[in-house]
């Protein structure tokens, strides 16, 4: 099957260049290419899964085989945590895909929307991918360029600020991360995962590795939009087309953000405790600050996109503790349970913030507002949108039975057992501000006396918009299985093995 | 050493017009200086004293060749870097049409 690996990059790449030139004179073309691509390739990832049995799948691009154990061609390596990856990546594409298809009408140019998606898609399945360092910097400039431009898609005043802002913050992050990847091939003379780790082994706490790590955790904190580094994440994610914005907030803050990070620091580098400390800091450190600042948004996509901050700071944190619990070599079971509730949390926050931007979408689509105290009594006029967001506010606040309280009760629990009592403290903590913030989202926009009543008289969003919301209201509720025994080892296991046998990624790499 | 204290010096100030300067199109061109600072960094680090182009003629007089693969990425770069500059342009010119004026700080409707 590692003939298919290619697939994940080439198929969207191809149509993000078919749609502009064939979608213009076939009608429908643009959607119904971006839907098909985006099924197959979840439906390839998913088979992927179900049919793993442990062993990773690398495609050498070019067909360059390893000489004497050093690898030389560029690879595309799918393993449990890649897969896990690439699956939220195209499910949740081809949910906001179909979603878009009602969406969009209000925009004009919607060749260029569906070819802009998936240049996006393709960038981060190929993030997602990769083995190489070099790479990794392409593929990630791919889907960067292509949401600045999503995010300045409505050409209006704010989306053009926005716009501007984030690609100035994301410039300076990317040209932090070519300099980290320039500095890890001065030091190794190599550019392939596998083959720098080996060396980088032997230079393990040296400061020129610490010096790369600080420069790698800056750019890739940035992308992810941990706290001292979030100024443009609000603005971007809230002035994007909605469908764009469940993308930019549900999968490329992570799939570029905390992947790349967790993938670089647990399989490149030797994890050592200074920067697992960094990392967590940062976390927790996003997750408060995140949280406070979201309490007093008004602005229903800026309230989503604070929180945004504070839940990717939870899966920062749990995957800092994991980093911390093995550098220290502590116990495994601590550190394999704090990384099972990163990556479990990673997934739930791509479901339902992701769910909670397309209500968003929702609401504008038939009020046109994101003003919270405008809203209100929506429960009666659109019941489709006013349940599935309920389930998505349980989910976030972490009411059981929703997903969201599973991963941030195994969060808790490990820190627990970690010994890091602060930090779990404030994880509750962070949790009651979740649930006000969302309770005051629930009661403002669905139950609250309407602003204005001639202006509710409406009807339910289409069926392409429902669609999409509720088949993730559905996940948000039965993604709670996968912590369990028998779902848990098809999806949740295989990525926290790759990262647990942090050694065994290089050593399969260059054994074949 | 001196051409990579140099290179740094070209960074910082690259990074002190993004951070210093209201116009908008000084920040993208501060930005680019960071970025080739970065190139220039990449391609020092595949050069050697007194090494020959890695090209393969049969009449080599030296015995080292410098280092082939940083080259190739800062093409790649380069055209990447091309994307990005070409991007912001096009964001700063629109701006410039909506608002009629290239001052950042004269373009403040969001809070951050």
């Amino acid at each position: 099957m590692s003939e298919l690996v290619p697939l994940f990059v080439v198929i969207p790449l191809a149509s993000a260049f078919l749609i502009p030139v064939i979608g213009r004179f076939v009608p429908w073309f643009q959607k119904s290419l971006t839907l098909l691509v985006l099924l197959f390739l979840t439906i390839l990832s998913l088979s992927y899964l179900f049919t793993n049995t442990g062993e990773t799948l690398a495609y050498k691009v070019g067909g360059w085989e390893n000489v004497e154990h050093v690898p030389i061609a560029i690879f595309l390596v799918l393993d449990g945590l890649s897969g896990f990856i690439v699956l939220i990546i195209n499910m949740l594409g081809f949910l906001s895909a179909f979603y878009a298809v009602s969406y969009i009408n209000k925009y004009t140019a919607e060749n260029n929307f569906y070819a802009l998606l998936c240049l996006m898609i393709a960038g981060m399945n190929g993030v997602a991918l990769t083995g190489d360092l070099f790479n990794l910097y392409v593929f990630l400039e791919i889907a960067v360029i292509a949401s600045y431009a999503l995010v300045a898609f409505g050409i209006e005043r704010n989306q053009l600020e926005a716009s501007f802002k984030y690609q100035v913050l994301g410039g300076i992050a990317s040209i932090l991360i070519l300099f980290g990847v320039g500095m890890i091939y001065w030091l190794t003379k190599t550019l392939n995962f596998a083959d720098a780790s080996t060396i980088l082994a032997q230079h393990a706490g040296s400061p020129t590795v610490t010096f790369i790590q600080v420069m790698l955790v800056v750019g890739f904190g940035l992308k992810a939009a941990m706290i001292p580094f979030h100024a443009w994440l609000p603005d971007a994610h809230s002035s994007a087309p909605s469908p764009i914005s469940a993308m930019l907030s549900g999968v490329l803050i992570k799939a570029i953000g905390i992947y790349a990070l967790i993938r670089l620091f647990f399989n490149v580098f030797t994890i050592s405790s200074e920067i697992a400390i960094v990392i967590t800091t940062i976390g927790a450190l996003s997750m408060v600050i995140g949280g406070l600042l979201a309490l007093r948004q008004w602005d229903v996509k800026r309230l989503f996109a604070f929180s945004s901050i504070s839940q990717v700071g939870y899966v920062a944190m749990a995957i800092g503790i994991g980093m911390i619990v093995i550098a220290r070599g502590g116990s495994q079971t601590v550190a394999s349970l704090a990384i099972a509730g990163g990556l479990f949390h990673l997934i739930n926050h791509a479901v339902f913030k992701g769910l909670l931007f397309l209500n968003a979408g929702a609401i504008e689509y038939r009020i046109n507002t994101r003003n919270l105290k405008e809203m209100g009594n929506l429960a009666q006029f659109m019941p489709w949108t006013a349940s599935t967001s309920f389930g998505a506010s349980m989910s976030v606040a972490g009411i059981p039975p929703f997903a969201g309280f599973f991963s941030k009760l195994l969060i808790i629990i490990a820190a627990i057992k970690g010994g890091f009592f602060f930090l779990a403290a404030l994880a509750v903590l962070v949790s009651v501000l979740t649930i006000s913030m969302y309770m005051k989202y629930q009661r403002y926009a669905f139950f609250n006396k309407a602003h204005s009543e001639d202006r509710m008289k409406i009807k339910d969003v289409p069926f392409p918009m429902a669609f999409s919301m509720v088949i993730m209201g559905v996940l948000c509720l039965i993604m709670s299985l996968l912590i369990f025994p028998g779902v848990r080892e098809i999806i949740l296991d295989p990525a926290v093995d790759v990262l647990m046998k942090s050694s065994a990624y290089a050593t399969t790499i260059i054994g074949m | 050493m001196i051409v990579y204290s140099l290179c740094f010096v070209l960074f910082m100030v690259g990074l002190y017009g993004v951070v210093t300067r209201r116009n908008m199109i000084k920040i993208v061109i501060g930005l680019a200086i960071m970025e080739i600072s970065i190139f220039m960094f990449l391609v020092l680090i595949g050069y050697i004293q007194g090494a020959e182009a890695p090209i393969i003629t049969g009449h080599e007089t030296a015995v080292q060749f410098v280092d082939p693969l940083p080259q190739a990425m800062v093409l790649t770069a380069i055209v990447i870097g091309l994307a990005t500059n070409a991007m912001l342009l096009a964001i700063a010119i629109r701006i410039y049409k909506n608002y009629g004026t290239f001052d950042i700080r004269k373009v403040n409707e969001l809070k951050g």
